[in-house]
């Protein structure tokens, strides 16, 4: 039963294939986007696994003896990532808005054929 | 104030980004630019000569003592290192102000941004190295790469946005696989300083999540320094970023990530278990030789000048992961003093290459004819660089050159030392070709004229360091050396 | 102008709310949970909410561009500040209990209290502009 009781970082693992294999598989850059925002959140689920500690309550102080706590350091550090994953989005996605202008086209495989017949 | 050279560090560049940002562009926050950049290389001169005096220093961030609160930690690998970035950095800053003024893509209102990037650029790399803290290394990293997404997408070719959204997703793919890592290594040490993790690893090594950490960590920085199979985004970025940006990414960014590399595998990991019980050196040899050679080849064949350096770039990052596959003093003082002089060789020849870029509107072979005739001073730069580069003697390359057929003569390697040598003669083949094209061709007829003074002396600053450095060794060999034996643990 | 009601009217009455929230958020934060990064979202968050419902236009009346530009740098160099402000008064980088001197733990109070301002100022106004940037493109 403990591979089954491990079942978060199940989830982490197929979340990081899914993602990684939608990055790598799709031509369409705002889908390749997404792709990498699934990978980065899989990696969320990993971290806050790893802060839980059974029978832990949030990690606010009451004032009573022998209360367990999570470990909230690695809700901080994920938060962090958190904050890069919104401003690598966020400029992904503004990268794909200035490539629309310059290509008229989203589409990895018609950029890289309008480039090909540019440098021809 | 000299207690608070670690953190000034980097919180100089820190704090001048968001203020060049308030400015109206013109001269003054090129000053401001240049004012920091200048700041943290003398932070950085300083810091490197108190750690040869009195070793390490150790720098807790808001008082709180080393395993609970972020620790700065200098040693001679790191001092060296702020040394490059910083040196590079206040070089090309100098080179920036005319080319963002008349070659970059943005509105000149918004020219400002353009230094706030950069200067965030600065930092995280500033930052990644003087962290003694394995999350603040992701921290920094991302600082710097999403900066540098930025910059290399100022390019004004359209390519250059292609180029910068493909570096975007193999390099966030890269830093989530560091992250992922870290977070191996903090669930089976409960710490993330890096003299803790060194501490408390050993006690664990055998169990699969450290090797799986290992893994990962190996991957993700190898794809942010471009070790050859994953080294497919930098010849784009490189060939379209403008060329400040070029010359600073290329003669920094990948160099720290190769410090990461070694701070992971010497100081966390240490090498007994990186290369005795993971047997890295056994996949790092092969992917360098491959690396040298592949990138080399193909670089004869390109037809743009700068996406030609682009690779030679890539094969240079072989020489140095060669010299780590070594794991021996000589070998790792190879890899540290080609930082180095790398720096300064590819710093030479991009900057060059933006010179003629900012005179004849581009850097292809076709367009270079007769280039030397007209611009007698950058193409003069151009060859120091490109001579350097071979590994000529008496400049700067020579020195790391030597270093590594040492180290691998050391290890009874001949084939190696056989191979470094000819792969120099394939850089001596794309150089050439160059040379040939803007000595031996007739001039162009469009009048050009020699590139401005402001172009001029950021370059020759470098083309002269070149030189110096490959005559006056005590830096990038003598120091290198002591950075060597403080990652092997030789020495104190 | 008419269209729409609905949708206007709920903004109308929501929007006080949130940014209420938002200060809220904020300043809980350094006792219980919450913090600059959360109530810079929320903050930014309402204003956009407003900027879809009423218009571009209106909203970067309200908040100009020139505005957010102040906005991302202030935040940034008050963070830096406190931090430099430790360095002035004897302590090292980002250390809070030199900036009482007689009670580090007020400083400690004070310190957390203006980094959290600086990264609520930074992060609501990034959110504010990124939406500007994406919304404003193509008009």
């Amino acid at each position: 039963m403990q591979i089954l009781g491990l079942y978060n970082y199940w989830i982490f693992i197929v979340l990081m294939m899914c993602g990684f294999y939608v990055v790598m598989s799709r031509g369409n850059l705002v889908k390749k986007l997404v792709g990498l925002n699934i990978f980065q959140t899989s990696v969320f689920i990993l971290y806050i696994s790893m802060g839980k500690i059974i029978g832990g309550t949030a990690p606010i102080i009451v004032n009573q003896p022998d209360v367990v706590y999570s470990n909230p350091i690695p809700h901080v550090l994920i938060l962090t990532a958190i904050v890069v994953g919104i401003a690598t989005t966020s400029l992904g996605l503004a990268l794909v808005v200035r490539i629309n202008e310059a290509y008229g086209t989203i589409e990895e495989d018609e950029i890289h054929e309008q480039d090909e017949e540019e440098s021809l | 104030m000299i207690d608070h050279l670690p953190a000034l560090q980097v919180v100089i560049p820190l704090i001048a980004a968001p203020l060049s940002a308030l400015f109206r562009p013109g001269r003054a926050v090129w000053g401001l630019a240049m004012a920091a950049s200048g700041l943290s290389l003398l932070i950085a001169i300083l810091l490197l000569r108190q750690v040869l005096e009195q070793g390490v220093i150790s720098y807790p961030m808001g008082n709180w003592p080393a395993p609970w609160g972020i620790e700065y930690r200098v040693d001679a690998a790191n001092a060296f290192m702020l040394l490059i970035v910083s040196m590079i950095g206040t070089v090309v800053i100098a080179f920036a102000r005319t080319v963002v003024e008349q070659r970059i893509r943005l509105p000149e209102h918004k020219q400002p941004w353009f230094y706030t990037a950069y200067l965030l650029c600065l930092t995280g790399l500033l930052g990644m190295i003087v962290t003694g803290d394995a999350f603040n290394v992701f921290v920094f990293l991302e600082i710097s790469s999403l900066s540098s997404y930025v910059l290399i997408s100022l390019g004004r070719d359209r390519r250059a946005l292609t180029a910068a959204y493909q570096y975007l997703i193999m390099g966030t793919i890269g830093a989530t696989f560091i992250l992922i890592g870290i977070g191996l290594l903090y669930v089976m040490t409960g710490t993330l300083n890096m003299m803790d993790l060194a501490a408390r690893i050993p006690a664990v090594s055998g169990t699969r999540t450290i090797r799986a950490a290992f893994a990962f960590l190996t991957v993700g920085v190898s794809l942010k320094l471009a070790l050859f199979p994953l080294h497919l985004w930098l010849p784009n970025a490189y060939a379209y970023a403008p060329s400040p940006v070029t010359a600073f990414l290329a003669a920094t960014a990948t160099k720290v990530a190769i410090y990461v590399l070694l701070r992971f595998f010497f100081t966390i990991f240490g090498a007994e278990f990186s290369f005795n019980v993971m047997e890295l050196d056994r996949i790092l040899l092969p992917l360098a030789l491959i690396g040298i050679f592949s990138a080399s080849v193909v670089a004869i064949f390109q037809t743009n000048v700068k996406r030609m350096l682009a690779y030679s770039s890539v094969a240079q990052i072989g020489y140095m992961i060669l010299g780590v596959s070594l794991v021996s003093v000589t070998g790792l003082t190879s890899t540290l003093s080609h930082l180095f002089n790398h720096a300064l060789m590819k710093g030479t020849l991009f900057m060059a290459l933006g010179c003629i870029s900012f005179r004849i509107g581009a850097a292809s072979l076709d367009r270079m004819a007769g280039v030397g005739r007209v611009m007698p001073w950058t193409m003069g730069a151009f060859v120091i660089g490109g001579l350097s580069l071979i590994g000529a003697p008496l400049t700067a390359g020579f020195v790391s050159k030597w270093y590594l057929i040492l180290g691998a003569l050391e290890r009874g390697w001949w084939p190696v030392a056989a191979l470094v040598l000819l792969t120099s003669l394939l850089a001596v083949i794309y150089l050439w070709r160059v040379v040939e094209v803007a000595y031996f061709k007739p001039a162009p007829e469009r009048p050009v004229r020699e590139a401005p003074l402001a172009l001029l002396i950021p370059t020759w600053t470098l083309a002269l360091a070149n030189l110096y450095f490959g005559m006056e060794t005590s830096l990038n060999a003598g120091v290198a050396r002591r950075a060597a034996e403080t990652l092997l643990g030789v020495a104190p | 102008m008419k269209r729409y009601s609905i949708p206007r009217l709920i903004t109308k009455l929501l929007l006080p709310l949130i940014l209420l929230f938002a200060l809220y958020v904020q300043f809980h934060g350094d006792y219980g949970p919450g913090g600059g990064f959360q109530a810079g979202v929320i903050f930014g968050a309402g204003f956009i909410l407003y900027a879809l419902i009423y218009g571009l236009d209106y909203a970067q009346q309200i908040l100009p561009a020139w505005l957010l530009r102040i906005g991302i740098s202030l935040g940034v160099l008050i963070y830096a500040g406190v931090g430099v402000a430790g360095l002035l008064l004897g302590g090292n980088y980002l250390d809070y209990g030199v900036l009482d001197a007689h009670h580090p733990a007020h400083g400690q109070h004070l310190g957390i209290l203006l980094v959290e301002l600086g990264v609520g100022i930074t992060v609501s106004s990034v959110m504010v502009t990124i939406f500007y940037a994406f919304a404003g493109r193509g008009r």
